[in-house]
């Protein structure tokens, strides 16, 4: 009856998204009155784990698990619930979790609720509140099968430490057929993901061309964050697709998003409203995200720009 | 290739979100509805196919009447023939298992669905339709070619892509990149005149129920107002976001 939750991980470490739905699967496992058990998949040390509460681990190491594959990931995290008797399943929202999650859900005849911020606000029936139309609302649902499966925003319930320890166990499931091969994989060793970072520093069309974009990429790295772009500007060919962000693109749910010439439209804003803390950075004081930020500075970004990173600079060295 | 598209109808990017019925219903008064982006770029990558490699393009909603308008649209943007299944649907499942029952019925290749819908973001219905009739399925999808069975299509992943190969019968979960931008279709008189005489058949669902239920919404809180800080004053800034908002 354990609440079963898929830590993710990557090269054979978790990744942090990992620790927050551990902790959130805590929480849970207090409501219900029962104990935290963990999937994980090749991971050399899952030990942390206990460290947010959970239980027991169930660990499967196979080399042919190295490269995701969703079909077969859900399929094992589909054999790991049942072996649990388990009747909540908790993943997280990243590209690969919202991936395998409606596999999953066909798998164990679950209903899914995705982008959930908040614990349960009831177990039975079982209510969760998550983000609808692109953040200009959230929602409240019930889910109503024996199995539920709820799918946590990133960065909403943050890591929730607890004592305790987890006994780890080997777990050997079958593995499904993929029906798919990956041939390449292409990624910037190194460069933190929008999905994974807490802090991410996008520019807009107010930087004029992509050969401006070095003070974003150094603001970034000073501050450990990712960056990312308005749709023009990823139209343009300034930057790449991936780093589009808004309605259309990636949703950003960062502690910190800082905007630099970019105006805020809505469709701009709807994708990146559920980060917690928006900086604005744009010449003109009409513009529409100084309705939107918690903080802001008027004035041109090729003057803020190279500042705010030696301010930061002097701050960091600081610390 | 017998392609099936999923349209969603979904309020305009710019609409504001309001709730009838106690909040417990969303409002689609004087909204705006328009074919859900992410199903947009799925629609224009079928007309490549259609016109490159002889595909024929069906397009499908589930939903009431009001729905047929965004069907028209895809019909005019050059879909072959649409589907409306005639029940308004409840939740990402019941709408997954009507679309199954058509891919079933109708011998669907390959079937396009957006990665989400913008109004409920479940994101859950394409990889559902996958599960329910045994396809591959290949989410977050921004390159999509096939060659007879063959498929090789690429996925954005986070922080990049991969190139994955995989053979039909397929759904996949599109967006933006699977075409451009600019390779999106305005429909135009031709188009809008000759959708009137392409079929929209409108088929009756199958029994199915409801995985999750809606029952409340509500709307975030206003936010207070922005707080300036001067251009010659930046390490107030760093302050302000390491002592108040805690965030550096
Ligand atoms: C269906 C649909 C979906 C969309 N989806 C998205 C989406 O997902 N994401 C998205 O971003 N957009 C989206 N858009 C586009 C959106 O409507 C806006 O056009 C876009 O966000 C504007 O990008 P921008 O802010 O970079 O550019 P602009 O609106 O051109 O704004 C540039 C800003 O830079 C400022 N600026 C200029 N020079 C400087 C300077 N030197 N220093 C500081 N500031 C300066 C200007 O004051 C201005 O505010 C969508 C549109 C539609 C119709």
């Amino acid at each position: 009856m354990s609440v079963l939750v898929y830590t993710e991980s990557e090269q054979g470490k978790f990744k942090k998204v990992a620790f927050e739905v551990a902790s959130y699967a805590k929480a849970v496992a207090n409501q219900l009155g029962t104990t935290v058990t963990a999937i994980a998949m090749n991971v050399s040390d899952t030990s942390q784990l206990a460290m947010y509460g959970v239980d027991k681990v169930l660990n499967v190491a196979n080399s042919q698990l190295d490269n995701f594959n969703a079909k077969i990931y859900a399929n094992i995290i589909k054999q790991a619930a049942e072996k649990e008797s388990t009747k909540v399943v908790i993943i997280g929202s990243s590209a690969n979790s919202k991936y395998l999650a409606p596999l999953l859900a066909v798998e164990l005849n679950a209903g899914f609720a995705s982008n959930v911020i908040e614990v349960p606000s009831n177990v039975s029936p079982f209510t969760v509140k998550r983000t609808a139309f692109t953040n200009k609302a959230f929602e409240f649902v019930q889910i109503t099968t024996d199995v539920k499966i709820v799918g946590v925003s990133n960065n909403s319930f943050g890591l929730v430490e607890s004592s305790g320890s987890a006994t780890a166990e080997t777990f050997s499931p079958v593995l499904a057929e993929s029906g798919m091969k990956i041939e390449s994989v292409d990624k910037v060793a190194g460069k933190v993901s929008i999905a994974d970072a807490e802090i991410v520093v996008s520019a807009g069309r107010g930087l004029k061309g992509p050969e401006n974009w070095g003070m974003i990429e150094e603001l970034a790295s000073v501050l450990g964050a990712a960056t990312a772009c308005s749709k023009p500007v990823s139209d343009l060919g300034w930057r790449p697709h991936g780093e589009h962000v808004g309605q259309t693109g990636k949703p950003v749910a960062a502690n910190l998003y800082i905007a630099i010439g970019i105006s805020g439209a809505i469709q701009h804003l709807a994708g990146i409203n559920a980060s917690k803390v928006k900086v604005v950075i744009n010449s003109d004081p009409e513009a529409p995200f100084f309705k939107a930020a918690d903080y802001g500075v008027v004035g041109d970004a090729f003057v803020v720009v190279p500042q705010l990173i030696e301010k930061l600079k002097a701050f960091k060295a600081q610390q | 290739m017998k392609i099936l598209v999923c349209i969603s109808h979904v309020p305009d990017t710019t609409s504001k979100i309001n709730f009838a019925n106690d909040n417990s219903k969303f409002d689609a008064n004087g909204v705006q509805f328009v074919i859900n982006p992410n199903d947009e770029f799925g629609l224009t990558r079928a007309m490549w196919f259609k016109e490159k490699q002889g595909a024929t393009v069906t397009v499908v909603n589930v939903g009431g009447l009001e729905t047929e308008p965004t069907l028209r649209k895809a019909l005019a943007i050059g879909a072959d023939a649409a589907i409306r299944v005639n029940t308004v649907p409840t939740d990402g499942f019941s709408v997954a298992k009507q679309l199954a029952n058509v891919v079933k019925d109708g011998g669907y290749d390959l079937v396009i669905a957006g990665r989400e819908s913008i109004d409920y973001n479940g994101g859950m219905v394409p990889g559902m339709i996958a599960g329910l009739t045994n396809a591959n399925f290949i989410n977050n999808c921004i390159g999509l070619e096939v060659e007879g069975n063959s498929v090789k299509a690429i996925r954005e992943i986070d922080g990049g892509k991969e190139t994955l190969s995989t053979s039909l019968p397929l759904v996949i979960g599109g967006q933006k990149g699977l075409v451009e931008e600019s390779d999106l279709r305005i429909p135009n008189m031709r188009g809008i005149m000759m959708a009137r005489q392409k079929a929209l058949t409108v088929v009756e669902p199958v029994a199915t129920n409801a995985e999750t239920i809606s029952t409340k919404f509500e709307k975030p809180a206003p936010k207070g107002a922005v707080k300036l800080v001067s251009l010659d004053n930046l390490d107030e800034l760093v302050n302000l976001l390491h002592i108040e908002a805690k965030v550096i």
